[in-house]
């Protein structure tokens, strides 16, 4: 039945066309005016689009440039030595001290906590992965690692919070309810699938000739994996390590929450510290008034946080393209 | 002579055999290390917020009650901030992606922007938090509404974006862009009516996929300026606004001072974590069933 319509339609829509017995010549201007509007179109759509593809630059140039023209106004009231070598900030306050280096301790140690957790079990995660695992058990545990990645960072703050510093403090005595270690330790947590997920990418690329002459030679699994694989992999691996370091410097509300707000300037994981991020958070939070010291301090530590990630990137993508053994 | 010492060999043999199995186990033990990560903190949101969720809990607006709080504001706000970000992410990405991909010449000018891309990606969110608060929030004026924030993360996850639309759009088959030239099309008729419509379901992917990190971010939207006090629920795009993540937030820090905070967090995280899954869960579908492999 269907069918039928469908056919009564076409010999209908026939028919008409024969009624409206349009001139050639018709046809013929029809088609040049449709062309020459397709024409305009052509030429106008690819600067449309460079248009919008020169917004994500525009977006680089909004972040340095807002970024220098304030720190650089915050220069002229803090002088930029007392800056980088002052071991106290105090924003607050009168006698305001502006300087950085306990937001960089803080960051650095929240750093190196969360790399020893993320590198040897990111590691050993991708090795057992690559190497170990069968395609099947792979397949299974491949998307749960996706799932860890995709959980919000809001949530392992809560996490770390509620329940890992809780959990510290009844075997180390001494750890204060907000302290760098807790958050750092769930940073690394939350690193392990990148590390994992990109090594893992690095090892599956040597090629299984390697692997079976290292086999055929005699060798167990481990010696192939460690003496072949991962130094076949090793650009891909590093690189890993350090976009996981980019990751942890600029990771902001896991330790917002979990390591507080104290200014310390100390070495000491039990005690709580600030980072860049999270100082940049508090002070945001607190709705500091345009055009104070304590707003532009804002910009020059987040300029300093950018320069850092930024260096860490590109360091990550020359080591991968460097290092890289072509087979 | 004697290349092979067996003797040796055999020697060694078993403590290398042992080194393997240990290794082997260590390796497994790493790998499961994260997934029992994610089953206790799942469980732990699951029995601090699981008793806290009731149709009062997602329709009742903020109150400093934790038996009278509710989320109904941050759900709206959440879902105006994606009225926002997804069309302006997505028109920014697509059109970034079919630049570089069908456009451009190989030369300067797309090796930078590709750069440029790969770099922001690196950018951390809380300096996009910064970049909105001095762009859109104070220098366009807007004020710490939905707008400036919307606008703050499209461009967050831009690049997550152009990369999946690059990746999908580098897979329509070369032979589908000839045939229709063939047939008279011109460039960008091959493009509207050929390439796109073969490269959505990856496009759409990255598009919902590109959501669901907007959804679960905080810091840029703290950044900009959401208050922790009571906001009236947002009635369009120029009212302040709270969204989910910054709502968790909130009372974590404060559940020092309200136990009960934690609770309603945990419930909010519920929630989050909910929506979070049902979108990746589309994401999926789309590419299993959509996707036509050429």
């Amino acid at each position: 039945m269907r069918r039928l319509k469908g056919v009564l339609h076409l010999v209908k829509s026939a028919v008409q066309h024969d009624n409206k017995k349009l001139n050639v010549r018709e046809i013929i201007q029809q088609k040049k005016k449709s062309r020459s509007v397709n024409n305009y179109t052509e030429k106008l759509i690819p600067k449309i689009l460079f248009g919008i593809a020169a917004i994500s630059v525009f977006t680089t140039i909004g972040i340095v440039l807002t970024l220098i023209t304030e720190t650089i106004a915050f220069f002229k009231d803090v002088p930029f030595i007392d800056f980088f070598t002052g071991t106290e900030l105090k924003p607050l306050g009168e006698n305001a001290v502006f300087g950085v280096l306990p937001l960089l301790t803080g960051t650095i140690i929240s750093t190196l906590i969360a790399m020893l957790v993320a590198i040897p079990v990111g590691l050993m995660t991708a090795i057992f992965l690559s190497e170990y695992a069968s395609e099947k058990t792979r397949k299974a545990l491949k998307p749960l690692l996706e799932i860890l990645a995709g959980i919000p960072t809001i949530v392992y703050g809560f996490f770390a919070f509620t329940f890992v510093t809780p959990l510290l403090r009844s075997f180390i005595p001494g750890l204060e309810p907000t302290n760098i270690l807790s958050p750092g330790i769930v940073m690394g947590i939350m690193i392990i699938p990148m590390v994992a997920s990109l090594s893992e990418d690095a090892m599956s690329s040597v090629p299984n000739a390697m692997r079976e002459g290292a086999l055929a030679l005699g060798a167990t699994k481990l010696e192939v994996t460690w003496k072949v694989v991962v130094p076949a992999a090793i650009s891909g691996i590093i690189a890993s390590f350090v976009l996981g370091i980019s990751r942890a410097i600029g990771e902001t509300m896991i330790v917002t929450i979990a390591s507080g707000s104290s200014k310390n300037f100390t070495f000491d994981v039990t005690q709580s510290m600030q980072t860049m991020t999270a100082y940049i958070v508090e002070v945001t939070g607190g709705e500091a008034a345009a055009g104070t010291t304590l707003y532009y301090s804002l910009y020059a530590v987040a300029m300093t946080l950018f320069v850092f990630t930024l260096i860490m990137n590109l360091l990550a993508q020359y080591i991968s393209r460097k290092f890289r053994e072509e087979y | 002579m004697k290349y092979v010492d067996s003797e040796q060999v055999h020697k060694k043999m078993g403590s290398r055999l042992l080194a393997n199995n240990l290794a082997k186990t260590l390796f497994f033990m790493a790998t499961l290390f994260g997934l029992v990560v994610l089953i206790v903190l799942i469980y732990r949101v699951l029995a601090d917020g699981l008793g806290w969720i009731n149709m009062d809990f997602l329709m009742n607006r903020l109150s400093t009650d934790p038996e009278r709080a509710g989320i109904w504001g941050a759900i709206t706000g959440t879902l105006w901030l994606m009225l926002v970000v997804a069309p302006v992410t997505m028109i920014l990405g697509v059109g970034t992606a079919i630049y570089l991909e069908e456009y451009a010449a190989k030369g300067r000018i797309s090796s930078f922007i590709k750069t440029n891309i790969s770099n922001l990606a690196g950018v951390p969110s809380v300096v996009f938090g910064i970049l909105g608060l001095t762009v859109f929030a104070r220098a366009l004026d807007l004020g710490s509404v939905v707008l400036a924030g919307g606008l703050t993360m499209a461009l967050l996850v831009l690049p997550v974006v152009v990369v999946a639309s690059q990746e999908a759009i580098r897979a329509v088959p070369q032979f589908l862009r000839e045939a229709s030239y063939g047939m008279g099309a011109t460039k960008w008729q091959t493009i509207k009516n050929v390439v796109l419509p073969a490269a959505l379901p990856g496009i759409l992917t990255g598009v919902i996929l590109a959501l669901s990190r907007a959804i679960g971010e905080t810091a840029p939207l703290v950044v900009i300026g959401i208050p922790a006090l009571l906001i009236p629920v947002p009635d369009g795009i120029f009212d302040k606004f709270t969204i989910l993540p910054v709502q968790i937030y909130y009372w974590t820090i404060d559940s020092a001072l309200v136990a009960e905070y934690a609770n309603l967090a945990a419930a909010t995280i519920v929630i989050l974590l909910i929506v979070l899954f049902a979108m990746n869960s589309i994401a999926i579908l789309i590419r299993n069933k959509f996707q036509k492999r050429f």
